[in-house]
């Protein structure tokens, strides 16, 4: 794993610290974690021993100096940790060194070698590779000679190294130092700072590599978990820029909004910031982009900051989408925390394990503004960027929404998000004669030509619709407006057919005059040519005649 | 690896004591002597003394929960009490072992 050249690592199977460690513990060394009372050391120690022993075939040795060793098994086993069966099959040994100062006197030299010996035994019993020592510090209040436990600490971490064991050592968390004896200055291969803080009372715990010789790793304050499913690291912000990039659509479950983007609907993976004020839409406009995902028959996760489960699933259902039916087959998760349930580098982490165990294709954050109550703009700002980052990565398509509170300059968004995002849908709410009447502009939607015009967005018992609005001599219109002016056009189209209708009237009353005058004409000419040809036929025969006549007067005279 | 420095049967009032060691060590060998001379000089038949080298059973530290070496044991009268380091201070080493008495 991680960066073979080099030094090699150990892995500790806890979810992250591996990835930001490249590869996990430095193996046959010691690495210190220290902390403050609380904040997971021993937890911490116990993983990574009993992930060795159980996923790396890796056997190893607890020693307590503190806990007895039932307390460590049913610490663990709420965990999920059968630690009592890995002891029963070798692989795990609890060993138990109390030091009860009361009992003790100290006359003379002394030396820790019966710590030693029962190491050593401890260690070939299981054929150890990786040791926890928690905490060696007790040993302090212990023993009254401070310089021969330095001298004795000193041998025992070299003689761990010596032995190639990967070694834990818990400390508590000293003033000014890392840890109360200086346990420091013997490790010098690993250090871990965990850290439990509380911030406008909400409790956050961190994890810092103070020092890692020899190899790459994040410096970075980590955010981890403890729940019931133990502990868990999140490197979140060692995503880089290097998502890859989908051609496939996929439908926001609106169709009229699929048609106003060039293609049909939204890249895979792309992050869609809806944006508006209260009452604009939003949840619903998310809720049909998850609906569209399960209907496709894929996953989707939707957090919600602000309702419940079952609010979403009733509120739904009053535009036509059953959520019910996708919760109960399992594709869409719907999981509900308040802001302040949790401090926000929490929620992060809370939300990349959820996609991370779900593996949904599409991701509903209903409402970020949520956060920015009581967060700090830049914190929030940062945590939806590896939101962003971290979806994209793995090509999750991501619907956030965002209430605005005016909107007055609503292409500026509070937490300066626009940039993040691939595509942003404002919802507007506008006031118009007495209504409020719903519009969708599609503002931005990067890589895709789009339709440049504000919608009306209506939603109805089937689902959201969007309407070209009314484009008229006032501007555009939408809601009664819009139909008022839509029926006052109606009107005016009658008016203008019937005065057509009119003006044909008359013209083929006139064609009907002029062609009567035609005809009329026709029949004068008509009778004019038959006068002139009847006078040409009587000119003729009076010529005949004439001739005829001539001859028998000189056929008479003849005679 | 156990032996009896006394050889003596114990009598009921007699302080049992165990020293456990590792190996033949500088502070190991000093501790011993040291001992031996505390009982020689408070009188024999007082003590009943047992050696345990841990180099040889190191499953004995783990059973008697012994970290530093030398460590010596009284066992008997209840209750136990330990004492560590090589004896050097026999003023010291009595008054320890008396303590309770």
């Amino acid at each position: 794993m991680g960066e073979t050249r080099g030094i090699s690592k150990s892995p500790t199977g806890i979810d992250g610290f591996d990835d930001l460690t490249l590869g996990g513990l430095p193996t046959g060394r010691p690495t210190l974690v220290c902390g403050s009372a609380g904040c997971g050391k021993t937890l911490f120690a116990s993983t990574f021993l009993l992930n060795g022993a159980r996923e790396f075939d890796e056997p190893g040795v607890f020693v307590t100096f503190e806990e007895r060793p039932v307390d460590i098994v049913s610490n663990v086993a709420s965990l999920g940790f059968e630690m009592d069966k890995l002891m029963e099959e070798g692989k795990i040994w609890i060993e138990h060194i109390a030091v009860d100062p009361a009992e003790l006197a100290e006359i003379g030299e002394y030396d820790l070698e019966g710590l030693f010996l029962r190491l050593e035994l401890a260690i070939e019993q299981v054929g150890a590779k990786r040791i926890v020592l928690d905490t060696i510090e007790s040993l302090f209040s212990a023993f009254t000679n401070p310089a021969i436990l330095r001298a004795e600490i000193r041998r025992l971490f070299d003689w761990l190294k010596d032995r190639g064991l990967t070694t834990v050592i818990t400390a508590e968390r000293g003033d000014g130092s890392l840890t109360r004896q200086g346990l420091e200055e013997y490790v010098s291969d690993c250090v871990l700072l965990l850290d439990h803080r509380v911030h406008n009372q909400i409790s956050t715990r961190r994890l810092r590599i103070v020092k890692y010789r020899g190899t790459a790793h994040g410096t970075n304050e980590y955010p981890f978990l403890i729940d019931q499913e133990g502990f868990s690291v999140l490197p979140v912000s060692s995503l880089g820029l290097n998502h890859k990039v989908h051609e496939e659509r996929v439908s926001s479950g609106v169709p009229d909004l699929d048609v106003m983007l060039t293609g049909g609907g939204f890249h895979r993976g792309t992050s869609v910031l809806v944006s508006g004020v209260a009452g604009s839409g939003k949840s619903s406009l998310a809720a049909c982009f998850a609906d569209a995902a399960c209907r496709a028959g894929e996953k989707a996760l939707y957090f919600s900051f602000e309702e419940s489960a079952a609010q979403t699933v009733r509120n739904m259902h009053s535009i036509g989408i059953d959520l019910q039916r996708w919760l109960e087959a399992g594709t869409l998760r719907h999981i509900a925390a308040r802001p302040t349930f949790y401090s926000l580098e929490m929620h992060l982490a809370v939300m990349l394990r959820e996609v991370q165990k779900f593996r949904p294709a599409l991701v509903v954050l209903d409402p970020i503004s949520a956060f920015i109550g009581n967060a700090d703009r830049l914190e929030v700002q940062s945590m939806l960027l590896r939101m962003v980052d971290f979806l994209k990565s793995n090509g999750i398509t991501a619907v956030f929404t965002h209430l605005m509170h005016s909107q007055e300059g609503a292409t500026e968004t509070d937490v300066g998000l626009s940039s993040l995002m691939d595509a942003w849908i404002l919802l507007l709410n506008r006031e118009a004669n007495g209504e409020f009447n719903r519009e969708l502009y599609l503002l931005k939607a990067r890589g895709m030509a789009h339709s440049n015009q504000v919608r009306e967005f209506i939603m109805s018992d089937d689902g959201i619709k969007l309407t070209p609005p009314y484009l008229g001599e006032g501007g555009a219109l939408t809601g009664s407006a819009r139909r008022m002016e839509e029926a006052k056009t109606r009107r005016a189209e009658v008016a203008r057919r019937a005065e057509v209708q009119r003006l044909a009237d008359v013209i083929e009353t006139r064609r009907r005059k002029a062609r009567a005058e035609i005809e009329a004409l026709q029949a004068e000419m008509d009778a004019d040519e038959m006068e002139l040809r009847r006078m040409k036929a009587d000119e003729e025969t009076y010529l005949s005649q004439a001739a005829s006549d001539r001859d028998e007067m000189e056929k008479s005279r003849r005679a | 690896m156990i032996e009896d420095m006394t050889g003596a049967a114990s009598p009921p009032e007699a302080l049992k004591l165990v020293l456990y060691v590792a190996g033949q060590t500088p502070k190991s060998l000093a501790a011993i002597a040291n001992l031996e001379r505390i009982c020689a000089e408070t009188g024999p038949g007082k003590y009943v003394v047992e050696v345990v080298d841990l180099k040889k059973s190191p499953q004995l530290a783990r059973e008697h929960n012994i970290v530093a070496i030398p460590t010596l044991v009284r066992q008997l009268p209840t209750p136990i009490r330990k004492i560590i380091g090589d004896l050097s201070d026999r003023e010291k080493v009595l008054v320890h072992l008396k303590i309770g008495e």
